[in-house]
């Protein structure tokens, strides 16, 4: 059987490959959204690795409703990329200053 | 034996394709190198018997959502060049950041379970067990409102997105549906009435073409 520490080192890795990869593609925001599903993914190997440990089938659930409002997250996130790029015809995060923020 | 090693194969090919999306230059590579991911993780996780959620990660990540992806990226035009230029710059703080999690995570994760048989109440199930079966059970029964709430989170999803990308063009021509059922006969159709006429006959000389 597989140890609960490879699975919890590969959580890891995926979710620090992950946030290295929203620092270097800090410009494109497609990008950023791919590296945000793969923090996500990364984050549900724990749950389900433990919910496997633990013998406990709610850590599983839970995954369920991540997955649930990761899906939502990204059907509106790239609504709004495409928005965005109908009226500023870019999607370079360093160009977003509409609101002059 | 069989199941470690599939899992160092899986955990691989998860961590290359992985680094491959955050490389790459092109867009529409990082997203198929991400339906690798989420497919490998799949296969994990059936290695780990949570077979439903392997499921559902295929259906809903590689079906749907890199679909999703994939349409937008190709739709939109990107300039690939004008995103790579300064990126040696924040690779280095990336990196940084990046070996700071994994070392502190593993630093975490390998001195907690020193000398913890990790390994134990992982039996593997008996034959006949259902993962759906028991996933269905908690989910309507205990998580019946977090179902429902979740049912509702994506129906305004589903609002939210159409509200958004939906845009009404001035040019266009648009039918009125109350218009158009409201209307009577008497409005569309006006019957004549044609007194019948005799066919007559064709004047002598004349040839039919």
């Amino acid at each position: 059987m597989i140890p609960l520490n490879w699975l919890l080192t590969l959580s890891g890795v995926l979710f620090a490959i992950s946030v290295a990869g929203m620092f270097i593609n800090r410009k494109s925001l497609i990008l950023l959204l791919m590296c945000v599903e793969l923090l996500l993914l990364a984050v549900n190997f724990n749950f389900v690795a433990f919910s496997r440990y633990l013998d406990d089938i709610n850590g599983q659930i839970f995954v369920f409703f991540v997955l649930t409002v990761a899906a939502a997250e990204s059907a509106i996130g790239l609504a709004i990329l495409v928005v965005l790029f109908r009226v500023r015809r870019t999607i370079n995060v360093e160009d977003m200053n509409i609101l002059k923020g | 034996m069989l199941v470690e090693i599939l899992f160092w194969f899986f955990a691989s090919v998860l961590v290359v394709s992985a680094l491959g999306v955050i490389m790459v230059k092109n867009p529409v590579h990082a997203a198929m190198l991400l339906v690798l991911c989420f497919f490998t993780s799949a296969n994990i996780w059936l290695l780990i018997e949570a077979e439903f959620l392997a499921v559902v990660l295929v259906l809903v990540y590689v079906g749907a959502v890199m679909v999703l992806f994939l349409f937008v990226v190709m739709m939109l035009d990107i300039n690939i060049e004008a995103m790579r230029a300064r990126v040696t710059r924040y690779a280095v703080a990336g990196g940084i950041v990046a070996g700071v999690v994994v070392f502190e995570i593993v630093s975490v994760v390998w001195t907690r379970s020193m000398g913890i048989d990790v390994t134990n109440g992982a039996q593997m199930k008996p034959a006949g067990y259902s993962n759906t079966a028991e996933l269905g059970k908690m989910l309507y029964t205990d998580y019946v409102y977090p179902f429902e709430l979740a049912a509702v989170l994506l129906l305004i999803a589903i609002v939210a997105a159409i509200s958004l990308t939906m845009r009404k063009r001035p040019g266009l021509k648009y039918q009125n549906v109350a218009k158009q059922v409201a209307v009577r006969r008497e409005d569309r159709v006006r019957i004549v009435k044609v007194p019948a006429e005799k066919t007559a006959e064709p004047p002598a000389g004349e040839t039919k073409p």
